[in-house]
């Protein structure tokens, strides 16, 4: 870990000014992942910023009936949130299935949105990875790429993007409001992180010194009938191999709408359109959800250690499809 | 090339007022063990991966190799060497021994401090439930049955509810 | 005073030690400081061979804070020079490693470096600056590819048995053979990853060094800092009174060692070393091993073939070794018999002893291999067991100095159900998981050293037992209290127990499940003698009378083949659409001779039922074939077992009274249990799905 300065401005401006002012600076909010990012030298900043004062720890009613979740607002703390677990089960859900208690009590929503992949060589600064110095190649390609992805990839970077509660947040058409040097603006949480094209270094498609001031869920039908799908390595405390955020709107047996995202599979949280698509107006049906999973899968390839996805993805999507048209338990 | 900034920061440690200038860089894991040389709260992994550093921050667990001192202005922190008192051990330590809900003794302090937060929270009161959310920390021992036998004793004993 | 029989041996009693661990009093070796005391840092390779060309030194010798950076070129000259004075109990034959000895590198993470400071952060800011530039080499870390490589290893290895000596014709009756099995199993690197990471604080006193250090046996650090350092015994003080857990990487001294000694005498003063999490996969570890067995039974299910060829992984300079292939020949008869091992260096460090070495893969193949047989010759696994049970040891010929594996199988079936399992495989199901059920035998050899212990009488009615032992969480401060208490008549409580510290009467490390005999006999040696000096002369009890007494196992042929066995039986649940597994049963019946303390007995048991689990589905340090280097080196990514992949397990031990052994008749806990319990699981993953996997940790990949 280098040096760096630590500032405590009391609001969102203050802490965006300092930003854009101060050299190499990142913002702090529970510093679960940067300080880890840090001490392996991955991340250096010169500067933090740090948000703990600033008022954007609350959750409250949104516009249009929905929800607005502080970009502050712990992870445990909004899992827990009576309003969350009743709308919005799912993303208690992937919250819950993340991490681990004390790291749920320290990591923000907005930390959350931020994350970054897991991918070994990502982390291990012995190697090539085009994400932490660009140029220098992408060892996983070739090397031990068992956790990377099957969608979205390019010959320059195959990490996955490691978030459960990003899964959901995509699930639900959740929406990131930011606010920067040149004011405010709206990103869908689906747009907000972007696959690594010939730029794997950029995660998100944040601009300097934006600020992320909250999530905001729409008013949602999908209460009754959702399940987050964790596969992963062990039991708890462990990243997701695959996950699936899976959401139905049903009339009857008839599905109205749904929603399928997907965790694990691709440098973003991958939302499977067509799956959805093709789900719309048909009756429930275990045949009918593998149907769906294969389509998620359609244009995915492996590579190598990683080729085991490419079953595991269609059949956790029918899993969890499953598992949403039982409803949830309560 | 001079360190990272210093920051002004004043916070309690089972009790006791810290003011202090503290290095940026400084974790409040290495502040306790390197600058109060309170050796209770373990070092394993420092990268948030085993839980052995869990301490009590306002009452709630977090790891304290992923918390900057210079950030706990105003904050109360409890180690496992602020759960007893005048030594009387606190119900959860009196369990962990008498459970034999540890070997070697290394994860037992971050162990204690988790379950302690866990019988606040709440959340969990099915033996499931308990190995579910006490997760968090590993115990490379394997005393993982013996742990959850003692955070079911305490919480029996303290909500009356069977497990 | 409480009563004898409520507190001596064979007693449940919580720990002596437990009221320091529970309050976060108990001191482990990185938590010592000295005044004036640095913090040092490593710097690791990022190659696995090749050459130091340069190091660049001036970015971190400009933080603040930064003593200096000690490298192979300025490092004190005050190392032996004779690979015998670096070669410490433990070590197999060859060449041992010595840190910063040259330029030369000869596995990733190896040690280049070492950044000194007044505070660990100025020490771990430097160490990130240090430039190492490299001129790499070829290095070979592909276990498969370097098989064409092995070779027949020497000899002379503590613990290590060689093969068996072929019996009969093998190889030709198995050619003709009917009913046989022809498997080929590999088993993974795994590393130890104690909680407490190694840690040394070295401080030189004129030309005297101490050092507070994680080991599991000061007496093996002292001897090994006395030669490499060229030192007279007396100028060597070694102090561990807790060990956050080993599991055999503490029994061997490591590099932070050696470093925090130099260190220090190059900065003169104290030095305090702590490996990182990553820097924990820079040295020993479970080697790799890839094993074929070869066996054939008659329409009975009676072996008469049994054939164990295994490949272990070593280092291109030490020959490690570990008991692989023997054990089917103290647990099965055969009339045709062949055992092989062979060595296949590679580019890493040596492997190094990891709880129940050799034993923990040779089983796990073996008891798999059985449960392949069993399908094949169509008879109960737990039947085809006891088909080949034996009361004489097959490889020697000697009878048993006790064997209670039959009860263990039996009760620990019985307790777990075993009768209403179906024999066909994919046959089970609940709650919409397949269900299956396995079995597996565990054997492992008893050993017994000498130690010496010094008992001590003081004023006050109480007692100071004192040996140069460890504790490493197997409970041994606690049941030798035990042992003290019974032999004095006196409360546990009554006793203080000292170990972990070289100035005491020597002891032998704590591993291979030897200090309960080794150290425990010593220790009822003494305070026997203690007491029957005081029964003579009764005034001597205020006196703080003392006695050290050296126990010694006799050197006679041996009369019997000693071993201690479990059986282990597990149940599984597989998700039938993503394949996860989970362990949802385990019931496992140790037969080791006297128990002497139930609680902290138990607790071994459960934890070799965690290492069981995590080796079956879990545990495995990745290498990437271009680097040379383990890619998921911290525990996020190398999984062991949490609190949730646990099932409520049950620990039965099956009474055993054994009179051979040693004097108080135990066999130790710390391995058998682990025995054959991975090879439990995966038969039951095999009951469950239909698929065999022989390949070592078994992932839901392996199951869609």
């Amino acid at each position: 870990m280098k040096p760096f300065s630590l500032t405590q401005p009391k609001d969102a401006d203050a802490a965006i000014q300092a930003h854009a002012k101060l050299p190499d600076a990142q913002f702090i909010g529970g510093g679960t992942n940067l300080l880890d990012l840090m001490k392996y030298g991955v991340m250096e900043p010169k500067s933090l910023v740090d948000l703990q004062d600033l008022s954007f720890h609350e959750i409250g009613p949104g516009s249009d009936g929905g929800l607005r979740l502080g970009a502050g607002v712990t992870n445990a703390e909004t899992a827990e949130h009576p309003k969350v677990k009743k709308d919005y089960p799912l993303l208690s859900q992937a919250i819950l299935s993340g991490a681990s208690p004390q790291l749920r009590n320290m990591a923000t929503n907005g930390g959350n949105l931020l994350q970054r992949t897991r991918c070994y060589y990502f982390y291990d600064c012995a190697t090539a990875c085009n994400k932490r110095r660009p140029g220098s190649g992408c060892a996983a390609l070739k090397g031990f790429n068992r956790i990377h992805a099957i969608l979205g990839a390019s010959e320059h970077c195959i990490a996955t993007h490691p978030s459960d509660m990003c899964v959901a947040l995509v699930a639900l058409d959740a929406v990131v409001k930011v606010r920067g040097p040149e004011g405010e603006r709206e990103i869908a949480v689906e747009e907000f992180h972007r696959l690594p094209g010939e730029n794997p270094e950029k995660d998100t498609v944040l601009k300097e010194s934006e600020l992320i001031l909250s999530i905001e869920l729409p008013s949602s039908n999908f209460s009754k009938h959702s399940h987050y799908l964790k596969v992963r390595d062990r039991e708890s405390y462990a990243f997701a191999l695959v996950s699936v955020a899976a959401a139905l709107q049903l009339s009857g047996g008839r599905i109205v709408d749904s929603r399928v995202a997907l965790g694990g599979v691709a440098h973003k949280p991958w939302r499977a359109r067509a799956a959805e698509d093709f789900l719309k107006n048909k009756e429930c049906d275990r045949d009918l959800f593998l149907e769906a999973g294969k389509l998620v899968v359609k244009d995915a390839r492996g590579y190598g250690h990683n080729d085991f996805k490419l079953e595991l993805a269609p059949r956790a999507v029918a899993e969890a499809l499953l598992q949403a048209w039982k409803g949830q338990e309560s | 090339m001079n360190n990272s900034s210093l920051n002004k920061v004043s916070f309690t440690v089972n009790g006791q007022t810290i003011e202090e200038e503290v290095a940026s860089w400084v974790t409040l894991l290495d502040f306790l063990r390197e600058r109060l040389h309170q050796y209770g709260t373990k070092k394993g992994c420092d990268h948030g991966q085993c839980g052995a550093c869990t301490v009590l921050v306002n009452g709630k667990r977090v790891n304290s190799c992923l918390v900057l001192a210079a950030r706990l202005e105003g904050k109360e922190v409890t180690t496992v060497e602020g759960l007893s008192s005048n030594g009387e051990l606190h119900p959860m330590q009196a369990a962990f021994l008498e459970h034999d809900a540890f070997q070697c003794g290394y994860c037992t302090p971050g162990q204690i401090c988790s379950a302690v937060a866990l019988v606040e929270e709440g959340t969990a009161s099915t033996r499931d439930e308990i190995r579910e959310w006490m997760s968090g920390n590993l115990c490379r021992c394997g005393a993982y049955n013996n742990i959850v036998d003692a955070v079911s004793e305490v919480l029996d004993a303290q909500k009356g509810v069977r497990v | 005073m409480k009563t004898k029989e409520k507190q001596g041996v064979g007693q449940a009693h919580i720990r002596v030690d437990g009221k320091k661990k529970v309050m976060g009093q108990a001191r482990y070796a990185g938590e010592f400081t000295l005044d004036g005391m640095l913090y040092a840092y490593v710097v690791s390779s990022a190659v696995a061979r090749g050459k130091v060309s340069g190091i660049k030194t001036a970015a971190a010798e400009r933080i603040e804070g930064v003593k200096g950076v000690m490298t192979h070129a300025n490092r004190p000259s005050i190392l032996s020079e004779n690979d015998d004075d670096w070669r410490d109990q433990i070590a197999p034959l060859g060449r041992p490693f010595r840190p910063l000895w040259n330029n030369v590198i000869e596995f990733s993470h190896q040690p280049l470096a070492v950044v000194v400071a007044d505070t660990f952060e100025a020490a771990r800011c430097a160490a990130s600056l240090v430039e190492i530039e490299y001129e790499r080499g070829v290095h070979t870390t592909d276990m498969v590819a370097a098989r064409k490589d092995s070779y027949h290893p020497p000899s002379g290895k503590i613990a290590y048995n060689p093969p068996p000596e072929t019996e009969g014709d093998p190889e030709a009756v198995f050619a003709t053979a009917e009913r046989k099995i022809d498997v080929t199993y590999h088993t993974p690197d795994h590393h130890h990853n104690p909680m407490e990471p190694h840690a040394t604080l070295a401080h030189w006193n004129g030309d005297k060094l101490k050092v507070w250090t994680k080991t599991q046996g000061v007496m093996n650090t002292h001897g090994f800092l006395a030669g490499a350092f060229g030192l007279d015994e007396e100028q060597v003080e070694v102090v561990c009174p807790f060990v956050g857990g080993a599991f055999g990487c503490g029994l061997r001294p490591q590099y932070q060692l050696v470093l925090a000694a130099l260190a220090s005498r190059a900065f003169n003063a104290p030095v305090r070393l702590t490996l990182t999490r990553e820097q924990m996969f820079s040295f020993g570890h479970r080697p790799y091993t890839i094993q074929r067995l070869r066996l054939a039974a008659d329409e009975s299910g009676r072996l008469n073939v049994f054939m164990h060829d295994a490949d272990g992984e070593t280092s291109k300079f030490e020959h490690f070794t570990e008991t692989v292939v023997n054990w089917g020949a103290s647990l099965y008869p055969a009339e045709h018999r062949k055992c092989t091992y062979n060595l296949v260096p590679l580019d890493l460090y040596t492997p190094l002893d990891m709880r129940a070495p050799g034993g923990a893969t040779g089983v796990h193949a073996l008891e798999c291999a059985m449960d392949e047989l069993s399908y094949e010759v169509g008879v109960d696994p737990l039947q085809l067991r006891l088909i080949n049970y034996t009361e004489t040891d097959p490889a020697s010929g000697l009878p048993f100095s006790s064997k209670e594996l039959k009860a263990c199988y039996q009760r620990a079936a019985d307790s777990f159900g075993w009768s209403r399992r179906k024999p066909e495989p994919r046959s089970m199901t609940r709650d919409g998981k397949r269900l299956g059920m396995g079995m597996a035998t565990g054997i492992w050899e008893v050993m017994y050293m000498g130690a010496t212990v010094k008992a001590e009488w003081k004023p006050d009615g109480t007692a100071v037992i004192s040996t140069a032992s460890a504790d490493i969480g197997t409970g041994t401060y606690t049941i030798l209290a035990q042992i003290a208490a019974e032999e004095l008549d006196i409360s546990t409580d009554q006793v203080e127990v000292r170990l972990g510290d070289s100035s005491l009467p020597q002891a032998p490390i704590e591993g291979g499940s030897m200090t309960a005999a080794s150290v425990g006999s010593a220790v009822k040696k003494a305070s026997s003698q203690l007491r029957k000096e005081l029964d003579e002369e009764s005034s001597r009890r205020k006196s703080g009378h003392s006695v050290t007494v050296q126990n010694q196992p006799g050197e006679e042929e041996e009369t019997h083949a000693k071993y201690a066995h479990s059986a282990s039986f597990a149940e599984v649940e597989i998700h039938p659409v993503t394949g996860s597994i989970r362990v949802s049963k385990l019931v496992i019946a140790v037969a080791a001779g006297k128990i002497l303390n139930p609680k902290t007995a138990r607790s071994q048991i459960l934890g070799c039922a965690t290492w069981g689990i995590g080796m079956a589905l879990q545990e495995e340090s990745v290498l990437d074939q271009a680097y040379g280097r383990f890619m998921n080196h911290n525990l996020a990514e190398y999984h062991v077992p949490v609190n949730a992949d646990v099932p409520d397990t049950e620990v039965i031990f099956v009474p055993e009274e054994d009179k051979e052994v040693n004097p108080l008749g135990v066999k130790g806990l710390g391995e058998v249990g682990m025995v054959g319990l991975s090879a439990a699981i995966v038969n039951a993953v095999y009951h469950a799905t239909g698929k065999r996997v022989r390949h070592l940790p078994i992932k839901l990949d392996s199951l869609l």
